[in-house]
């Protein structure tokens, strides 16, 4: 048990910058006078966590790929695709709704898969890849659906994004299984460690007899299964497969993940500050919506708040590495 | 003030957080001289250096130049001050050309049309003037290494520089290009450029410098001319104790063959070597930069696709297409260039030193976290790393300390072959010490070794027996009581 102590407290050692700026959102938007009733509510926590599910699926896979060293911009797309086909699966062609939503999966890893067939057998950058492919899937769905959606309101399609188990909402459910088993990959599993390396030192990697191409398709993949899981819940949360649906779902997936601490020169950075990454995130988008902040003055706020996290991030780097 | 110098350092203090990097030190430099800073990794030689360029502020001290106080307070002042800096690694912008890199940042013309003819013709003059071979228009990616070296002092000096630093210039050009590097030296000092040189090659000072002041843990013990002293007294000042025993080295008696390599080529620069190792035995490979040793290495350890030849470990044939099968016959290559090739240099220690076993203590989602401790404290007692914990980021670690975690990879692998490759370049001279006697250890447990190495001495001490390459090929191989400097430069030479 005294490891788990130890590793907590390195845990918040590690984002202590972060943890500190969580907490304070979090005790501002519970004594602020317009807050403080709508705020610290069981309702407000479900719906934040579901809201922000999506993200964090997306965030994972995509901490993954920064810590490559990589970026991966098709996840976007990805979502439009896959929500589009899962609603499709079961209007258009009458599939259970089951099927539709692995239909929504595939897809999703089809891309992935492609992303990193591209990146690991070329010298493409991946930026330049996945912008390629964010394109490619995005029109595909819109040439698809013409740009209408599909809608699709049986209580099956709901359950995984709008649906709950007990108390629960699904999508907290996936939220937390997702989370798991990416932590479980990173690190307890050889090909996490392998992630680390590559990012760290490609060619240091090869030299140790790591399968370098093996690491970038796996990951590359990874992420487009979670982009393919965000498809589906966002489609079922909306009742709807829409060609729209996802767009700029990438850069809060980066903002998430670079919040959290993870450095975009790759080789280093941790899923946990990325869940505190996808919380800030969260957190201050609902804050801003409690609030009442116009929608449009939402961004300025959030890109601020980035860069703060950011730059809070470069002090405390620049202290500990000279 | 008594005497007029050049330069003059005087009490230079500088401090980091935790650390006195620089305390007290002081310099100075001649008109005309070439002047050795001399001292292990750590001891301040660069932070000094950096204080000189403007690139750190110093606390206390003072900096003259002919005699007149200087305020150093950024790179521009430095430049103006007549001082410019060749550093270790190499700054140039590989995909521009060699005179835009040497005006870097001072072009000519107006800011919105950069006059490029005049550029370039100033550039060729200065390039005709070393008698270089380099075209001015060429892209600096183009060159070879020890031509970007050229053209690094080129720039240095293009800026009518009175004081030049260079920063371990040869650590990656051979032999011949030295040779072209203290020529070109010497006619800058006829001119009456003082030169600070910084080198871990204690033969080159004996060769180039006139004096040598050293440092050590941030502090100047001593200045002396290079002609009253010698090896030993600047070795016993650096380390601050006497180094009796620099090389060790118990010969044994020739153990059964476990490895043989047969006319292994990569198709460009190994084109035909063979050699063989034995048991409790170390082999050096000895040549000029670029004879196709790190490539026959490489080839052997399946790094290069393509690559031909018949390998026998142990008397049996083997394939080794990866590194992977290469482990699997208890191989291990220690690289080249630590931070290209070997370095995860964000991560700790620990994760350095058991990349390579991950097996031993992760499996089936099962983390051994003590087990991982015990490997990494096991290799860095064996290899008397300093290291003020696991969790170091291993790029904060000096040099020697570096080569240690990664030697100590590589044998957590518990390897029968083991390939070195330039083990000590970069590496302080008590450190190397060091890794001069963990490697008799190794071999007297049985180990053998392949070492490669551009420092005859390190060659000439180590070995049992030494292969020559030259242009790709083995074209000799000479017992240790019968190797000589002159006799493996014959060889190598063309």
């Amino acid at each position: 048990m005294s490891r788990f102590g130890k590793g907590v407290g390195r845990y918040f050692k590690d984002n202590l910058g972060i943890l500190i700026a969580l907490a304070a959102m979090v005790a501002f938007l519970c004594l602020f006078p317009t807050t403080s009733k709508t705020f610290p509510t069981q309702k407000n926590m479900f719906n934040i966590l579901r809201q922000n599910s999506t993200n964090l699926f997306l965030a994972c896979g995509m901490t993954m790929v920064i810590i490559l060293g990589g970026i991966d911009l098709s996840v976007g797309s990805i979502i439009a695709l896959s929500g589009v086909m899962a609603a499709a699966c079961v209007v258009n062609y009458g599939m259970p709704e089951v099927l539709g939503f692995t239909v929504a999966v595939l897809v999703g890893v089809v891309v992935g898969l492609v992303n990193g067939f591209v990146i690991s057998f070329t010298t493409i950058p991946p930026f330049i890849v996945t912008l390629a492919t964010m394109n490619i899937t995005k029109g595909i769905a819109l040439v698809y659906t013409n740009g209408a959606p599909i809608r699709c309101m049986t209580d099956a399609f709901k359950f995984p994004g709008a649906g709950y188990v007990g108390p629960i909402p699904t999508p907290v459910i996936f939220m937390i299984i997702v989370f798991l088993i990416s932590l479980f990959i990173m690190n307890r599993t050889h090909l996490g460690r392998h992630i680390y390396a590559v990012g760290g030192n490609a060619m240091a990697a090869e030299f140790s007899g790591i399968n370098v191409k093996k690491v970038k398709f796996f990951v590359h993949a990874y992420e487009g299964l979670m982009a393919g899981l965000a498809g589906m819940v966002i489609a079922s949360r909306l009742y709807s497969g829409q060609p729209t649906a996802g767009d700029g779902a990438e850069m809060d997936a980066i903002a998430a993940v670079v919040v959290g601490g993870t450095s975009m020169a790759g080789g280093s950075g941790k899923l946990g500050g990325t869940l505190i990454g996808v919380l800030i995130i969260g957190i201050l988008n609902n804050g801003l919506n409690l609030m009442g902040v116009d929608s449009n003055f939402q961004y300025i706020v959030k890109g601020m708040v980035i860069l703060l996290a950011v730059y809070t991030d470069f002090l405390r780097n620049r202290k500990k590495g000279r | 003030m008594s005497q007029k110098y050049l330069l003059e350092m005087r009490g230079i203090c500088k401090s980091f957080p935790g650390v006195k990097a620089l305390q007290n030190v002081e310099l100075q430099l001649e008109s005309g001289e070439v002047h050795a800073l001399l001292g292990e990794n750590g001891a301040g030689k660069s932070t000094l250096i950096k204080v000189l360029g403007g690139i750190y502020h110093a606390e206390e001290g003072e900096i003259y130049i002919d005699g007149d106080k200087v305020n150093i307070d950024g790179v521009p002042a430095a430049r103006k001050a007549g001082i410019a800096i060749v550093h270790q690694e190499l700054v140039l912008v590989p995909y521009m050309t060699v005179a835009e890199n040497i005006f870097l940042g001072r072009e000519l013309g107006g800011k919105l049309n950069t006059n490029i003819s005049a550029m370039e013709k100033e550039t060729q003059a200065l390039l005709d003037e070393f008698n270089l071979g380099i075209r001015a228009d060429q892209k600096v990616a183009s060159l070879s290494i020890a031509q970007q070296q050229m053209v690094e002092i080129a720039k240095a000096i293009s800026a009518n520089s009175r004081i030049l630093v260079l920063d371990e210039p040869t650590s990656s050009i051979s032999d011949k290009e030295v040779d072209f590097l203290f020529r070109t030296m010497k006619g800058l000092t006829a001119k009456g450029v003082g030169i600070i040189y910084i080198s871990h090659k204690m033969s080159e000072l004996f060769d180039i410098c006139d004096r040598v002041t050293v440092m050590r843990d941030g502090q100047t013990v001593g200045t002396k001319v290079v002609a009253e002293t010698n090896k030993d007294e600047l070795v016993a000042l650096m380390v601050g104790r006497e180094l009796t025993n620099y090389y060790t080295r118990d010969y044994l008696p020739q153990g059964e063959e476990i490895l043989r390599v047969e006319h292994i080529s990569d198709g460009k620069l190994c084109k035909d070597a063979s050699f063989e190792l034995h048991k409790n035995e170390i082999i050096g490979f000895a040549g000029l930069v670029g004879s196709g040793r790190s490539e026959a290495m490489k080839a052997l350890f399946g790094l290069t696709p393509g690559s031909t030849g018949d390998v026998y470990v142990g008397g049996t044939k083997v394939v080794i297409k990866t590194p992977i099968d290469a482990l699997k016959y208890n191989i291990a290559l220690v690289p080249e260039s630590r931070k290209t090739e070997g370095l995860y240099g964000v991560q700790s220690v620990r994760f350095n030193t058991t990349i390579e076993v991950l097996k031993e203590f992760l499996s089936k989602g099962h983390l051994n976290a003590a087990k991982e401790e015990e490997i990494t404290e096991r290799f860095i007692k064996m290899m008397n790393t300093k290291t003020p914990s696991h969790e170091q980021t291993i790029q904060n670690l000096s040099g020697g300390n570096q080569q240690k975690v990664l030697i100590g990879r590589w044998l957590a692998t518990s390897p029968t072959i083991l390939i070195l490759d330039e083990p000590t370049r970069g590496v302080d001279v008590g450190a190397k010490a060091e890794i001069y006697s963990i490697m008799n250890e190794l071999v007297k447990e049985g180990l053998a070794i392949i070492m490669i190495s551009s420092e005859l001495p390190e060659i000439l001490n180590m070995s049992d027996r030494i292969y020559v390459m030259q242009e790709g090929k083995v074209v000799g191989c000479l017992g240790h009581e019968e190797a000589t400097q002159e006799r493996i430069m014959q060889l190598a030479a063309r």
